[in-house]
């Protein structure tokens, strides 16, 4: 976990302190701290219902927390000058009036923080909606509404974005275009944020993870760190003569277990270096593949005492 | 920290690109002169036919007025909607992020909307005057008559100050529905009704609508009224100041 950083190098962070925020008795955000670093997408992971929307709507000041603090460059989001400017965030496609056109719903947006007019037709055209500038956003599909979403967090050239769910919605070339833009824009050095209930899609963007269930920080890592402590991985390997191979292998001291479809797994060994033990005594082999635990599972495994809303496995009860 | 201007020019962005700024403005403003031009030529009619003591008290700008009781209703409609769409659409979290000042916020949205009501009340106001006196004929009354000006001015900031009341009660509800269900009914109905009924007369008299509407008669017909024209405006404007004191402190306590 990450402490108070002093300093200039707090400039582009997001600081969460002791954050929380209680509904009744329950509470949907329980004592979070952790920095979010420019550069680097980072990753805010969690099942439905884990606290993720909340936080993210506390960091814009939009709900007030129970306790603790959210700190922007150093700021309150309230003291930001122009926030637009310094932070976008797309929270929810939906948050349009229907009556109202693209064009004219980046225009209120870009008026309130001093936003050149020039930059509607600018973050409209990165994001395709340029045909539909004039069309009133009620006929929008999600995707489209989505796009929109996109443009409005853009608008102000901002340091730091924040995304909620950002793929969902999206056909797949938007969200391999929404993965790729995620990734520019923290290559240009600002502080990207982004939440999803998926691991999969988090493996495929972000660079650092925090995981959060039941409103508590289950997890503050590298993506790197994460796939390497929780991902197993193994070699698969297959031949007609499975007996032998297993008897070569617990000769060199390896040990094999069955698999899938009568392979053999092989944990902690090179897939070359078992390539060669094989040809080394003449077996054939039908498979040699490098495998990898899904980063799903490893996830499922992290949250499960944490999930709000448990299905029952099989039919019982 | 938000600007003030730029805030100003966002929220008249925001109320000119939407369809039912026009639609209720129009409305207000046609029902207003129609049925103003309406009654007047009616009651322009009946005038041989009325009594002494009528012809006495007979006061033709209030009678142009007449219209303003359902054109009222439009502006409600108004100011309703320009605070309740953006809780309605989702809209308030996107504008809340990009001004995070809560008053500021709120206040541009009503400055702009009380600014664009006061313009479309004050041409409904003297519009409806000049229509109901020139149907009125032989029995009308002249804008330099004593009071008269008073009364046309006040007419269109009596229509002001029900869109703006309806702005606060609306910031304080949410919701399109819950807002126009208590308001609606209660300027055609409930004020009326206790107006009526002797028991609550005197109590229907400190309602908004009852005080403001005063500024707009020229010929008082009841003395024992507690107050005189400006002084139905101060309760009213003191009903007004109540409504967005409460919309106000809603919107700053409340998550968006």
């Amino acid at each position: 976990m990450a402490g108070r950083v002093p300093g200039p190098y707090r400039e582009w962070m997001i600081e969460l302190e002791d954050l929380s925020k209680r509904y009744g008795d329950r509470l949907a955000v329980d004592h979070l701290s952790c920095t979010i670093r420019p550069g680097v997408v980072t990753g805010f992971l969690g099942p439905n219902g884990a606290g993720k929307s909340t936080t993210m709507r506390m960091m814009l000041d939009l709900d007030s927390p129970t306790g603790g603090t959210v700190r922007i460059d150093g700021k309150h989001y309230r003291q930001l000058h122009n926030p637009l400017r310094t932070v976008g965030a797309l929270l929810d496609a939906k948050a349009v009036h229907g009556g109202r056109s693209a064009w004219n719903h980046l225009l209120c947006l870009a008026r309130s923080n001093g936003i050149p007019r020039s930059r509607v037709g600018e973050v409209l055209d990165l994001v395709g909606l340029t045909p539909v500038a004039r069309k009133r956003a009620k006929g929008f599909s999600l995707g489209m509404g989505q796009r929109l979403g996109i443009a409005a967090a853009l608008l102000g050239d901002p340091r730091i974005l924040m995304f909620d769910e950002p793929v969902n919605g999206l056909d797949p070339e938007g969200i391999h275009w929404i993965r790729t833009l995620m990734k520019s824009l923290a290559g240009q050095g600002r502080t990207v944020f982004v939440s999803s209930h998926l691991m999969s899609e988090m493996a495929l963007t972000a660079d650092h993870l925090i995981v959060i269930g039941q409103g508590r920080l289950l997890a503050d890592t590298s993506m790197a760190d994460f796939i390497a402590r929780n991902a197993r991985s193994f070699v698969l390997m297959r031949s007609p003569e499975q007996e032998r191979l297993k008897d070569v292998l617990s000769g060199a001291g390896i040990t094999a277990v069955p698999g899938a479809s009568g392979a053999l797994e092989v944990s902690g060994e090179d897939a070359a270096h078992l390539g060669e033990l094989a040809a080394r005594h003449r077996i054939v082999l039908h498979e040699l593949s490098p495998q990898r635990a899904s980063l799903e599972e490893a996830f499922m495994r992290l949250t499960a005492g944490s999930v709000e809303y448990h299905a029952r496995t099989g039919t019982g009860g | 920290m938000a600007v003030v201007t730029q805030v100003l020019g966002s929220e008249w962005t925001k109320i000119k690109s939407v369809r039912s700024t026009v639609w209720t403005l129009g409305v207000a403003l046609v029902v207003t002169v129609a049925l103003g031009v309406l009654i007047s030529a009616l009651v322009n009619n009946e005038y041989d036919r009325m009594s002494v003591r009528d012809r006495l008290v007979f006061d033709p700008t209030y009678v142009s007025f007449t219209g303003m009781g359902l054109g009222q209703l439009a502006l409600i409609v108004f100011g309703v909607l320009v605070v309740t769409n953006e809780y309605s659409t989702g809209m308030i979290r996107t504008s809340l992020a990009a001004v995070p000042q809560r008053g500021i916020f709120l206040f541009c949205k009503i400055a702009i909307a009380g600014a664009l009501a006061l313009a479309v009340g004050m041409v409904t106001s003297f519009l409806t005057f000049f229509a109901g006196q020139a149907v009125l004929d032989g029995h009308r009354a002249s804008i330099g008559d004593p009071g008269v000006a008073r009364a046309v001015v006040g007419g269109g900031l009596y229509m002001t100050l029900i869109a703006v009341f309806s702005m606060g009660v609306a910031a304080m509800l949410r919701g399109p529905m819950l807002a126009l269900g208590i308001l609606m009914p209660f300027f055609f109905l409930i004020s009326n009704i206790l107006a009526t009924v002797s028991a609550t007369e005197k109590i229907a008299e400190y309602l908004p609508d009852k005080a403001g509407q005063k500024v707009m008669q020229v010929v008082l017909t009841d003395d024992t009224s507690p107050y005189g024209p400006w002084g139905g405006f101060g309760i009213m404007l003191l009903w007004v100041a109540a409504a967005l004191a409460g919309g106000y402190a809603v919107l700053k306590k409340r998550d968006a």
